[in-house]
C-alpha cells in the first residue's frame, strides 16, 4: 500500500536506485525551459527595475540632504548679513547722535553769542539815550538856574541889572564855577 | 513522443507564478514602494544582501542574476512539495538540481578562468601554495576531484535527495495515518494513526523550512564557489 503510494507520487513510474540520479529528457526540457524563462525574467525585468528604483531612492535621499545643506548655508549667510546690517545701523545711529550733540552745542554757543551782542547793543543805545537826555536836562537846568539867579539878583539889586549884557555874562561865569566845583566833587 | 509528467506541469505552473509575481511587483516600480512591490523588493534584497553581497563583496553585481534566479527557482520548485493539489517538489526529479548544478559549475569555473587565466586558475586549485612539494601527490588528486567533480555532484544530490526524502516522509506519515485510521480494522492501531497524522503535519511544517533552507544552501554554496574562484588572495 505505502509502496504503491510512493511510486504513484514520484510520477507514476518505476524509478529505483541509480535511476533516481539519471535525468529524464522531458524533465531536462521543462526544467531547462523554466530556468531560462526565470533567468530572462530577472535579467531583463525584475533586477534592472529593482535597481532603478534603488538608484532613484538613493538619488532622492541624497538630493534631499544636499538641498537641506544648501538651505542651511543660505540661512547662515542671511543671518550674518542681517547681523552686519544691524551693526551698521547701530554705528550710523551712534554717528548721528554724536553729530547732533555737536550741532546742538554749536547752536547754543551761537545763540549765546547773538544774545550777548544784542544785549550789548541795547545797553549802548540806552546809554546814548541817557546821555542825550542828561545833556538836555543839564541845558534846561542851566537856563532855569540862570533865570532864577537873575531874578534873585534883580530882586536884591533892583531893576538895574535888567537887559544888561554884562550882568548876564557874570551870571554865566558864576554858574560855570558852580559846575566846576560840582564836577570836582 | 512528447511526454509531459505531472512534475513538468508543476514546473510550468511555478514558473508562471514567479513570472506573474515579479511582473506585478515591478510593473510600475515606485520610489516609495507599495503593496506587492514591497514584497518583491524584500525578496530580491534578501538574495542580493544576504547572499551575493555578503559572500562576493564587490563581485556581487556580476553574479547576482544567477544567484537570484537560482534561489527563487529552487524555492518555488521545492515548496510545491507541501502545496495542496501538487504535493510533490518539482525539484525532486534529478534534472532540476542537475541543470542548476551545471549552471553553478560553469559559472564558477568561467569566473575563475576569467579572473586568473586557465593556468593560474588550475594552479590555484590543484597546487595550492604553502604545501610541501611531496604532499602534492596527495593534495592535487583530492583537490581535482573535490573541486571539479564533487562540487556539482554534491549540489545536485543534496537537493534532489532532500526533496525525495521529504516527499517520502510525508507520504509515509500521511499514508500510514490513512491506513491505520480508516483502512485497518484493528483498534490497537488507531492511536498510532493519530500520532502518524500529527507527525505528518509536523513534517509538513518542517518541509517549509527545508524548502527555504535548501534553496538558501544551494545558492550560498554557489556564491562561495564563485568567491573562491575569483578571490585574489590565492
Amino acid at each position: 500500500m505505502i509502496e504503491t503510494t510512493v511510486l504513484a507520487a514520484v510520477g507514476g513510474e518505476d524509478i529505483e536506485g541509480i535511476q533516481l540520479l539519471l535525468p529524464a529528457f522531458y524533465d531536462l526540457l521543462f526544467g531547462g525551459l523554466s530556468f531560462v524563462i526565470l533567468l530572462v525574467l530577472f535579467w531583463k525585468f525584475a533586477l534592472p527595475r529593482a535597481q532603478q528604483v534603488l538608484d532613484k531612492r538613493t538619488d532622492s535621499i541624497q538630493g534631499g540632504i544636499a538641498r537641506a545643506e544648501q538651505q542651511e548655508q543660505e540661512a547662515a549667510q542671511l543671518l550674518s548679513q542681517y547681523r552686519e546690517q544691524l551693526a551698521g545701523a547701530r554705528n550710523e545711529a551712534a554717528k548721528i547722535r554724536t553729530q547732533a550733540q555737536s550741532e546742538r552745542d554749536e547752536i547754543v554757543t551761537q545763540a549765546k553769542t547773538e544774545a550777548s551782542s544784542a544785549a550789548e547793543q541795547i545797553k549802548i543805545q540806552a546809554t546814548t539815550a541817557l546821555e542825550a537826555e542828561r545833556g538836555r536836562v543839564v541845558t534846561n537846568l542851566r537856563k532855569e538856574v540862570g533865570d532864577l539867579a537873575l531874578a534873585l539878583a534883580e530882586k536884591v539889586l533892583g531893576e538895574s541889572l535888567k537887559d544888561d549884557a554884562k550882568a548876564k555874562a557874570v551870571v554865566e561865569r558864576f554858574i560855570a564855577d558852580i559846575e566846576k566845583s560840582a564836577g570836582k566833587k | 513522443m512528447f511526454a509531459m509528467t505531472r512534475i513538468n506541469l508543476i514546473m510550468l505552473v511555478m514558473t508562471t507564478i514567479l513570472f506573474v509575481f515579479f511582473f506585478m511587483a515591478f510593473r510600475k516600480p515606485q520610489v516609495v514602494p507599495t503593496g506587492i512591490q514591497n514584497l518583491g523588493e524584500m525578496f530580491l534584497d534578501f538574495v542580493r544582501v544576504h547572499i551575493s553581497e555578503e559572500v562576493l563583496g564587490h563581485h556581487a553585481k556580476r553574479f547576482n542574476l544567477l544567484l537570484t534566479t537560482m534561489f527563487f527557482m529552487i524555492f518555488a520548485f521545492n515548496i510545491t512539495g507541501i502545496l495542496p493539489l501538487m504535493h510533490i517538489a518539482a525539484s525532486s526529479v534529478v534534472a532540476v538540481p542537475l541543470i542548476l548544478g551545471v549552471a553553478s559549475y560553469l559559472v564558477f569555473n568561467y569566473a575563475g578562468i576569467k579572473q586568473h587565466g586557465v593556468k593560474g586558475y588550475l594552479q590555484m586549485n590543484l597546487f595550492p601554495p604553502g604545501v610541501p612539494i611531496p604532499l602534492y601527490l596527495l593534495v592535487t588528486p583530492i583537490e581535482a576531484v573535490s573541486t571539479f567533480i564533487f562540487r556539482p555532484a554534491t549540489l545536485t544530490i543534496r537537493l534532489v535527495a532532500n526533496m525525495i526524502a521529504g516527499h517520502m516522509l510525508l507520504v509515509l506519515f500521511y499514508g500510514g495515518a490513512n491506513y491505520m485510521l480508516f483502512i485497518s480494522d484493528s483498534l490497537f492501531l488507531k492511536p498510532f494513526g493519530v500520532f502518524s497524522y500529527m507527525a505528518g503535519f509536523a513534517f509538513t511544517l518542517f518541509e517549509i523550512l527545508v524548502a527555504f533552507l535548501q534553496a538558501y544552501i544551494f545558492t550560498l554554496l554557489t556564491a562561495v564557489y564563485i568567491s573562491g574562484a575569483v578571490s585574489e588572495e590565492h
